[in-house]
């Protein structure tokens, strides 16, 4: 099996061998460049797929590869936003924004020194998600979509290869929400960076995967896999369009059926 | 609506007040001054005696800083080794709660075998009572840590070190510097009671000597040398809280998302 992300016959539980899994024979593979969706009831182990996926976990059976590497350790070249946009309140949003470079290789060795360059480019990077001028307020002066556009930004900042995306729009209302597919769109047209996220989602799922997973209940396991084949750049009112609506309507039909 | 000066003014009016109703009360119900003295006779008694309070003052005060500033140092250090792992949170816990229900006066005919009497075991016994809140409060800090952010830097290698610099100990900063405010009452108390039992200095022993004596006004003048000296120390925790963390009482807490 080829791919950027590839998942062959995981098998996964948090307590050790013996406890109840929380994904099993779950295999998939992503392309470089793709962007898939995972949905699924709650509970699937969708998160767990993401923690498999950037080393934070190992399977107990089966093997995960990212970049065509066994994934042994946690593979750093991953970017991860949540449904929190847990920044850190004493830093400013631009230093949350650069705190990646603060850990991360050969970025953590150059950062002190490079410093204006460093905020240059996180600046940029704000600019880009519509964040201008705003790198200098702390996280409480901003709003909830305001903190998650930084959140991504502290995701993109040291140029990752994978972003994982872990219910990033949950928290929001559906006028910010629908401003953020646009952003995240925009990013993965822009920078070609495979995403892979995770969603309650359907609507968000269909406008913006190229590729959709639905996964099981637990334990978790591919059920359908559904290629979206809606041209791009895709525009917010396509949602409205009959053909997209059938898609959700579809996916539907699989959630309601992994749910029994 | 109450206007900001007399947000301001409320304390010491309050201070006041109590005095006047305790003054009043005293002379109503014509309470023997060898029970409860007049605020106006342990004012007497302070100027009367002032060179014994300043000297003892400053005994207790040095004593209670000093097992304080040790407390400081243990409890960060303990809370950052408790703070660090699990493992250690729930080995070591059980073991801190016994210790702080220990009533710290039983532990000073102790202190007096190993140290003999003095200002040694009131600096031990203001560092016994004083350390826990700050261990607690640290280890908390670095324990309640959002399990998504040490994900995000994790994934890009993070080492537990890297975790604890950039956002375990910042996050338990505002604790740390809280619980200094309990910590540094606790220690007064610590020092006074190891004065009472087992010194020749500090206002503890003042307050002993001053009952055996019978000299009511004293006493109370001891106990209110020791409540100045417990509200200005704590005045200045409290500052150092607001200095040193002022953005986690500007937030208020996590903004919501």
């Amino acid at each position: 099996m080829r791919g950027f992300v590839t998942l062959e016959g995981v098998r996964h539980a948090y307590g050790g061998a013996g406890t109840q899994l929380a994904v099993d024979n779950l295999t998939l593979a992503i392309e470089k460049g793709e962007f898939a969706a995972v949905v699924g009831p709650s509970g699937c182990g969708k998160s767990t797929l993401m923690k498999l996926a950037t080393g934070l976990q190992f399977p107990q059976n089966g093997v995960v590869t990212v970049a065509g590497e066994v994934v042994e350790k946690p593979v750093k070249i991953a970017g991860m936003a949540f449904q929190a946009p847990t920044l850190l309140p004493w830093r400013t949003t631009l230093d949350n924004v650069l705190l990646p470079l603060e850990i991360v290789e050969p970025h953590r060795k150059r950062i002190r020194r490079d410093r204006a360059a460093y905020r240059e480019r996180a600046e940029a990077l704000l600019a880009q998600v519509g964040l201008d001028g705003a790198g200098d307020k702390f996280p409480w002066e901003l709003s909830g979509g305001m903190q998650m556009r930084a959140s991504l930004c502290r995701a993109l900042v040291h140029e990752p290869q994978l972003l994982m995306l872990d219910e990033p729009f949950g928290a929001l209302d559906a006028f910010t929400r629908e401003e953020l597919w646009c952003v995240i769109r925009d990013i993965h047209a822009a920078s070609g960076v495979t995403i892979i996220l995770v969603t309650h989602d359907l609507r968000e799922a269909v406008f913006l995967a190229d590729r959709i997973f639905v996964m099981s209940a637990r334990p978790g396991h591919i059920l359908v896999e559904k290629q979206i084949d809606f041209p791009r750049p895709r525009d917010l009112e396509l949602t409205y369009a009959a053909p997209f609506q059938d898609m959700v309507h579809e996916l539907r039909g699989h959630i309601v059926e992994a749910r029994k | 609506m109450p206007t900001s000066l007399a947000i301001r003014a409320a304390p010491w009016v309050f201070v006041i007040g109590m005095l006047v109703v305790w003054q009043a009360a005293v002379a109503i119900f014509a309470i023997p001054p060898f029970v409860l003295p007049p605020p106006t006779a342990v004012a007497g008694a302070i100027v009367q005696y002032w060179n014994a309070i300043w000297y003892e003052s400053l005994f207790t005060l040095g004593t209670t800083m000093a097992g304080f500033l040790l407390a400081v140092g243990f409890g960060l250090a303990l809370g950052l080794f408790i703070g660090w792992s699990r493992t250690i949170y729930a080995g070591l816990y059980p073991l801190m709660i016994g210790f702080n229900a220990v009533p710290k006066v039983a532990v000073v005919p102790i202190l007096v075998l190993w140290f003999g009497i003095g200002a040694v075991p009131a600096i031990i016994t203001a560092f016994l009572i004083s350390f826990f809140p700050i261990v607690v409060n640290v280890a908390t800090g670095l324990a309640t840590i959002e399990p998504e952010l040490e994900d995000v830097l994790k994934a890009l290698g993070a080492s537990k070190l890297d975790i604890m610099r950039k956002v375990g100990i910042p996050r338990a900063l505002p604790y740390f510097f809280g619980s200094l405010k309990i910590a540094i009452t606790l220690a007064f108390v610590g020092s006074v009671i190891s004065e009472s039992i087992a010194s020749n200095h500090g206002i503890g022993n003042l307050m002993l000597q001053a009952q055996s004596q019978f000299k009511v006004p004293l006493i109370f003048a001891g106990l209110v040398v020791l409540a100045v000296e417990g509200i200005a120390m704590y005045a200045v925790m409290a500052w150092l809280e607001k200095r040193m963390t002022g953005w986690a009482h500007r937030s208020t807490g996590f903004a919501s998302s």
